[in-house]
């Protein structure tokens, strides 16, 4: 595959980039500009703002859309009476006008109250807070793993344009791209988990840890023996995004009349790809990665569930099945604000790292 | 003009280096598993109680937890875990489902039918010691009436209470405002008084904080971790006789391949269908050795449910059921046209049994089955004659009403469940034969629909309990909705005098065989108004590993399920296959094996890192 036949993502993700900066553009703002600086973050904080309290709206609303009685799903197939349905619908305030349910919503969730989940019969935060290490975990470490791995691909491809290598390698990325999650994640689970012909089932089939009572080191070696499985799958599906971008955008480096001036002062091309390309090839990358680690916190519903993988990927699957307004409203808070935050970092940070940005 | 220099191809070395480094850590990871402690391949492997050679049976299961709080419990599974905590007033015999002493050994009416009175055992103790009285029983019931948050789960079992007293430790003492037969079929966990006394907000107390939890059933809950696993361990004191198993894990598996791939492994000892196996999954379970599907008789039924005109409790009539259902020729005439059959042998591929009364016929007490006269078997021409009756003559290929109009119909089906979406197939083609169209509503979540009466047809399903009152009085007029489109009790908006005159009459009647008569001349009523056609009861599927389980009491005994049963038979009475939990768990963290793997593995990469940052950290030259 050649560089003219990236796919739209990559040209999407290309397109937002910056121009390509000079070598030693990344300086961050000098004194004169650090007012403008300033400025122009406030400008993204406030918008950012803005956006989470439209979030806070539109998750109250958006999910009365689904046409469905949460008080008859709770209890379905169970032997209820009529008084035992009013009274639910009563303890979930769900007998209130619209309006009235909208402003104690609003109410309670500036004071991060999500309320209480209906089916579980807890707290929202708690049900949140109480999921949101093993999905950071999970999603966390591939993000690290297919990030890198996206980027060390992708520097490799676009050096050797062309080979046998650059095509496989980006075939393969993008075949993997297209993969079903879940599916592959099956496929590792019937190959190595249950094992076929020669191959040993080495790993467990799902959960995060044995549950058999182990601590310290023990149960940190079963939490990432675990993990191999649905990292893996993250892994493999994820990657190829990373690869394209950075494999694109380093190709449109590969042109620039300061890499003819390294490579004239008789450097090693090695160094000329490491400390004069890359550097410069990361900018595109850097956005998308930041947009994909405000993804991180959401977790993945398919993977999670394929693996029964106690995250909030799963808790959010749930929470729309029955429908749990409350949890489903206070994890699309969580997501979106996790989204906007990665954003408004990443357009905070970027100025420091392309002096035109920002100014 | 710059000429660019074409970058020159990456050193083999580097490559070989990388490729090497990369290989000798996949090695290492797989190392893990084939050191000793991690044995090869997919031998059954017992989980186990990390201290002790306890015997542990796991149980995939595909449902989590609402609550463990038998106030709040809805879901199956945790009912299930309820059942094995804490004791009930009465149980069900496992052989035929008649009432048999729980926590109460004897119980009896008074004349008056008004006041029921239970002996409660003195051979049943709480984990902690303290003895289990007829005081908390009372405590029990008297928390659901009085506490709003209390009656969540229960409250319909104490609908029909006027007062629960405890005279003495041992003597239990419910008065009723009307008579109820269903006395000896109270499903309500008997909670310790000393324990949920101190309990302040029942709506928000999930039971699930401190452990082991004070109960008196045949297992006592050790362990609990949301959407991952419940633990409960044998309570030795139970006054049936300890059970043979030491340890019950209930293992969440969202995913039921991953869950039959975890029985295949040996990881867990039994999968429980939800609700049952896919004939996919029995089929490929069957060919192993070491694994036993069973397959008995369902408790569900699979039904077609008519639109009678939704209404009110006051009799307000709402939504949009097609006219010509009103017609019991039209409804009849539909039923004569399903060739159930052919849904048993095509759809469920024969793991069901075919439809009759809307009792299953695994609790024979009250199945019922129609006269041979009575029965509405697959006859397309008889039902094209009852359209004709009924004014619906054919016009082309069109069956068409007095007002010009084509009968066309809808049909609401549950997006999630396959079979509803493959015998709306048949139907389409059946009753399209017979010149009825049919459109087909699949949802996620039919209910809003249903309760706003916007619907003609709807595949419907309940689960049946031993005792039949429930499943039959949702068919009252008592269970109308008070206000339109409000989600209600009622099933289907059926409100029929006959039909609430016999339900009055079984839940007044005490005398088991009466009783059951009664009921069937109810299911003689349903099935002949053709409002609920019953087209199949699908089989339990479910498998277990027999080299782990040795044998397991299925209910009904002589062929029955055994995950979610109406008592704890089949965990009480499970056997350790002689072998089983002699070995590590497949997913045990604290293997040796896969800590050196990882540790190797985590090794070899850092050290093929460090080689290749060697490499680049070349002379001076380099350096700008």
């Amino acid at each position: 595959m050649t560089a003219d036949s990236t796919p739209a993502l990559v040209k999407q993700a290309d397109a937002d980039g910056p121009a390509p900066a000079g070598p030693s553009a990344a300086r961050g703002p000098r004194a004169r500009n650090t007012k403008a600086y300033l400025k122009y973050v406030a400008a993204k904080i406030a918008g950012a703002v803005v956006s989470l309290f439209a979030v806070l709206v539109t998750s109250f609303f958006l999910f009365r859309l689904i046409p469905s009685d949460p008080v008859k799903q709770m209890t379905g197939g169970r032997r209820v009476s009529a008084e035992q349905l009013e009274s639910l619908r009563h303890q979930f305030g769900l007998d209130q006008p619209m309006w009235q349910q909208f402003t104690s919503y609003v109410k309670d969730a500036l004071t991060g109250d999500f309320g209480t989940s209906f089916a579980y019969h807890a707290p929202v935060v708690d049900k949140i807070v109480e999921k949101l290490p093993a999905t950071l975990l999970l999603t966390g470490t591939a993000y690290v793993l297919y990030s890198l791995l996206g980027i060390w691909l992708g520097t490799r491809t676009a050096w050797r344009n062309g080979s046998a290598s650059d095509r496989f390698n980006t075939a393969l990325a993008l075949t993997l791209y297209s993969v079903p999650s879940f599916w592959l994640g099956l496929l590792l689970i019937i190959v190595f988990s249950v094992g076929v012909g020669p191959i040993p089932g080495m790993f467990p089939t799902g959960g995060m840890s044995a549950g058999d009572g182990a601590s310290g080191f023990a149960y940190i070696m079963d939490v990432a023996h675990h993990m191999v499985l649905p990292v893996i799958t993250l892994v493999a599906v994820g990657y190829a995004q990373t690869l394209l971008v950075m494999r694109s955008s380093l190709l449109d480096e590969m042109g620039s009349d300061y890499l003819t001036t390294a490579r004239a002062k008789g450097l090693r091309d090695d160094t000329v790809r490491r400390k004069h390309a890359v550097p410069n090839a990361m900018l595109p990358t850097f956005t998308l990665m930041f947009v994909n680690l405000g993804h991180v916190v959401a977790g993945q519903i398919l993977v999670e569930t394929v693996f029964s993988w106690p995250g909030l990927g799963s808790l959010f699957y749930q929470g729309l099945s029955t429908p749990d307004l409350p949890l489903v409203q206070g994890l699309f808070f969580v997501f979106a604000t996790a989204v906007i935050l990665a954003n408004t970092l990443a357009d905070v940070l970027y100025p420091l790292l392309d002096p035109r940005v920002g100014r | 003009m710059v000429v660019r220099v074409p970058p020159p191809s990456a050193q083999p070395r580097s490559r070989l280096r990388v490729l090497l480094a990369s290989g000798a850590a996949a090695l290492a990871l797989a190392a893990g598993s084939v050191v000793p402690g991690m044995p090869l391949g997919a031998a059954p492997q017992q989980a186990q109680a990390a201290d002790s050679g306890d015997k542990t049976l796991t149980v995939a299961v595909a449902q989590g937890i609402d609550s463990l709080s038998p106030f709040l419990a809805q879901k199956l599974l945790s009912t299930s875990v309820s059942r094995l905590m804490y004791d009930f007033l009465t149980n069900y015999d496992a052989k035929d489902n008649h009432a048999i002493p729980g926590l109460a050994t004897k119980w009896e009416p008074s004349a008056d039918k008004l006041t029921w009175t239970y002996t409660i055992r003195t051979d049943s103790k709480w984990s902690d010691g303290q003895q289990a009285t007829a005081e908390d029983a009372a405590w029990t019931f008297n928390k659901i009436m009085d506490d709003e948050a209390a009656a969540q789960a229960n409250g319909s079992f104490v609908t029909n209470f006027k007062k629960v007293t405890a005279p003495s430790p041992t003597k239990l003492v419910i008065e009723l405002k009307e008579p109820q037969a269903t006395m000896a079929a109270l499903d309500v966990p008997i909670v310790p008084k000393h324990m949920w006394d101190k309990v302040g907000d029942f709506g928000k107390f999930n039971n699930d904080e401190d452990f082991p939890v004070v109960g008196n059933g045949p297992f006592i809950l050790t362990d609990y971790k949301v959407d991952q696993y419940v633990k409960l361990k044998a309570n030795k004191d139970f006054w049936r006789g300890a059970p043979k198993f030491d340890e019950v894990v209930f293992k969440t598996y969202k995913d039921q391949d991953a869950a039959v791939a975890a029985l295949r492994k040996g990881e867990v000892s039994f999968v429980a269908g939800s609700p049952a196996l896919t004939p996919a999954q029995a089929n490929s379970l069957k060919g192993d050795k070491n694994i036993k599907v069973n397959e008995g008789p369902g408790r569900r039924f699979f039904a077609l449910a008519v639109n009678p005109g939704a209404q009110t409790k006051d009799r307000k009539k709402f939504g949009d059921g097609n006219k010509a259902l009103l017609d019991q020729k039209v409804r009849q005439a539909l039923f004569l046209s399903i060739d159930r059959k052919t849904i048993i042998d095509k759809v469920f591929q024969g793991h069901a049994v075919e439809g009759k009364g809307y009792i299953p016929p695994r609790f024979p007490e009250y199945a019922w089955e129609p006269s041979a006269s009575q029965t509405l078997a697959y006859d397309p021409d008889k039902a094209g004659q009852l359209l004709d009756e009924a004014g619906y003559k054919l016009k082309g290929d069109k069956r068409v009403g007095k007002d010009g109009k084509p009968l066309d119909l809808r049909i609401l089906c549950h997006a999630t469940d396959p079979n509803d979406k493959a015998v709306a197939k048949y139907l389409k083609e059946w009753w399209g034969d017979l010149g009825v169209g049919l459109k087909v509503d699949c949802l996620d979540d039919v209910s809003v629909p249903w309760f706003a009466g916007e619907y003609d047809l709807a595949f419907d399903g309940w689960s049946v309990n031993p005792d039949p009152d429930f499943v039959l009085g949702i068919h009252t007029c008592a269970a109308l909705p008070v206000k339109a489109k409000q989600s209600a009790a009622t099933d289907d908006f059926i409100c029929d005098e006959t039909y609430d005159g016999l339900y009055k009459k079984q839940l007044a009647e005490y005398d088991p065989a009466k009783r059951a008569d009664v009921v069937g001349q109810m299911q003689s009523w349903l099935y002949d108004s053709g409002y609920m056609n019953v087209i199949a009861y699908p089989n339990a599927v479910e498998a277990y590993r027999t080299d782990q389980i040795k044998s397991i009491t299925t209910m009904p005994e002589a062929a029955g399920n055994i995950y979610g049963q109406d008592g704890y038979w089949s965990w009480w009475s499970a056997v350790p296959a002689s072998g089983s939990g002699d070995s590590d768990s497949s997913g045990s963290g604290s293997s040796t094996g896969v800590i050196i793997g990882i540790v190797v593995a985590v090794v070899v990469l850092a050290g093929g890192g460090f080689l290749i940052s060697r490499r680049r950290r070349t002379t001076a030259d380099d350096r700008e």
